[in-house]
């Protein structure tokens, strides 16, 4: 075989597996739609939004379907924890890449690497017997806003420091030579030179975090109190789109199942969005030195 | 969790069908002439069971099934969900050999073959520190309307009560709810959960909270150690026992029925399903095995 045929076959089976990979998205997105199309044609688009509470029914007539509470529950959760842990995962980035010495920052990235590794439900039992009852001491019930912060805080600060860390790492060398050329101190090459030249790999990095926080379900189901209610303030319970499928899934039938498909295609359209959203700010503003 | 669409089917024995057909065997197909109590669709060889009827039972005969077809390898059981009034119709008209009722039956349908599977009991839990030990049925809807909030209003310290509620379409929700005659979109929680354990740690865990699960996990949670008191209703003291003799008033009965007398695969089935055969399967679905 020659060299090129080599490459042909290469790029084939290459080309092949990156259709199969965007085949598998497209598949589900169309199943998702498939399914939610009895309770978006029965019920309706506006009783989703404007309908009195979420008691969903098998039969629309009898059930009631606002989702914006639940639509507001993720944003709100997902949303705050990443405004408290992207900041911290950058600030842990930074301490391992600029600050600590090297043999501490190898044990330090291992650290973080097994607390990203800790499953969810580890996170989610935690939050119930220990999180949830010192919350209660505060302010009853205890799950709440509050709880469900914290707890995908813990969860999507791994991501984000490991991410950041890579991004750094993979500056080229010279921006910290140029920055020691200058003079700078190292707070001053960290922060004005080395995180602007990373903004795109840090973005990343926030958006899977935020990706990851919208999609995670078991822990918040046991801590976030599933009240299906706008949330009131941080102590009140709040419910989100992946808890209301995790709760409802195994007992729904006829259009209350197609409604739960519904809560899905909500979470893929906000999801949509905000990977746009950061697409099209990251073409508008590339990165230094790219 | 149940499968998704309620509709569970065994796909095994269909493949092992097919590979005896490809071999030029016809298959063993015991009862094969009594077709009257076997609904023999798709595959003429080999004989299926379709149960259809009540969401709650529906699990739990999955169960049974996947075991009785351990047994009987030849055979496909196709439980389907529908409610009880499905499961009531479907086996009248001949739709299904087997019924799920999870209700009593009413006086018209006394016409149909009746097989207690076993009982499903819902009790009140508290924390143990929490020095109330009962409410009147009047107290608990209140409470959970959201018209009582404080736990000294029904006797207790001046604290705020937490409800804590299951979610929409729970079965122990359908008998509390059903018990209470209180409609499930009056009830104020503050708590929402899903399966019973997750109740029990969510009222281990808030002192100032109440909430309901089935008996037989409150039980053995309480046995275990964990800090829960189960409270009394009506004056009948919360507990397996007293669902198994039918004098707890918050349980009902799960049945299976059948159109006729049934015989055949169908009369095993309802013999196995019925046996202490299948009694750690009932416990471990939370339900209450008869005696």
């Amino acid at each position: 075989m020659s060299r090129s045929s080599k490459d042909l076959l290469l790029v084939a089976v290459l080309r092949g597996l990156a259709v199969v990979s965007g085949l598998v998205v497209v598949c589900i997105v169309l199943f998702v739609l498939v399914e939610a199309f009895p309770a978006l044609s029965d019920v309706g688009p506006s009783r989703f939004l404007s309908d009195a509470s979420w008691h969903p029914d098998e039969s629309p007539s009898t059930g009631t379907f606002n989702l914006l509470p639940i639509a507001a529950g993720t944003l709100l959760t997902s949303l705050l924890a990443v405004v408290v842990a992207g900041p911290l995962g950058i600030l842990s980035a930074v301490f391992a890449q600029y600050y600590a010495p090297a043999r501490l920052a190898g044990w330090y990235r291992r650290l973080v690497e097994l607390m990203a590794g800790v499953p969810s439900v580890v996170y989610g039992l935690w939050g119930l017997v220990v999180l949830v009852p010192l919350v209660n001491r505060i302010h009853p019930p205890g799950q709440s806003l509050l709880a469900g912060v914290v707890i995908l805080t813990l969860m999507i600060l791994p991501t984000v420091a490991l991410l950041t860390d890579a991004a750094f790492t993979g500056l080229p060398a010279g921006y910290a030579r140029g920055a020691a050329a200058l003079g700078l101190s190292r707070s001053t090459t960290a922060f004005f030179v080395m995180i602007p030249a990373a903004r795109s790999g840090l973005a990343t990095a926030v958006m899977l975090a935020l990706v990851r926080a919208m999609g995670e379900t078991m822990a918040v189901v046991m801590v976030c109190g599933n009240v299906a209610r706008m949330p009131g303030g941080l102590f009140a319970p709040v419910r989100t789109l992946t808890a209301t499928i995790a709760l409802e899934m195994g007992y729904a039938r006829g259009d209350h199942r197609s409604a739960l498909f519904a809560c899905g295609l909500v979470l893929v359209i906000v999801v949509t969005v905000f990977i746009l959203c950061v697409e099209l700010g990251s073409y508008r503003r590339p990165a230094h030195g790219d | 969790m149940y499968s998704r669409d309620g509709v569970c089917s065994i796909r095994l024995p269909l493949l092992l069908s097919l590979c005896l057909a490809g071999c030029g065997q016809s298959g063993p197909a015991p009862n094969s002439n009594s077709p009257d109590v076997l609904v023999l669709k798709q595959n003429p060889v080999h004989p299926q069971i379709t149960v259809t009827g009540a969401s709650t039972i529906a699990p739990l005969m999955n169960e049974i099934a996947k075991r009785f077809e351990l047994q009987h390898p030849e055979l496909r059981i196709d439980v389907q969900t529908g409610g009880s009034s499905r499961g009531v119709t479907d086996s009248r008209n001949g739709l299904s050999d087997i019924g799920m009722v999870s209700r009593s039956l009413k006086p018209d349908e006394s016409d149909l073959q009746r097989f207690p599977l076993a009982r499903d009991g819902v009790c009140l839990i508290v924390h143990s520190d929490n020095p109330v030990t009962s409410l009147t049925d009047e107290q608990v809807v209140s409470i959970y309307q959201g018209k009582t909030r404080n736990w000294k209003d029904v006797g207790g310290p001046d604290q705020p009560i937490t409800v804590v509620n299951k979610a929409e379409g729970r079965s122990t929700l359908e008998v509390f709810a059903g018990h209470f005659k209180l409609p499930t979109n009056e009830i104020q929680a503050d708590v929402v959960i899903g399966d019973n354990e997750q109740g029990v740690k969510t009222v281990a865990g808030n002192l100032q909270s109440i909430g309901y699960v089935s008996i037989g996990t409150a039980e053995f949670n309480r046995d275990a150690g964990v800090p829960i008191k189960l409270l009394p209703l009506a004056g009948i003291e919360a507990s397996v026992k007293t669902v198994n003799d039918g004098t707890f008033p918050m349980s009902r009965t799960l049945h299976l029925v059948t159109k006729s007398k049934p015989t055949g695969i169908v009369h095993e089935l309802i013999e196995f399903a019925t046996s202490s055969k299948v009694h750690d399967l009932v416990k471990e679905l939370s339900f209450v095995p008869i005696e």
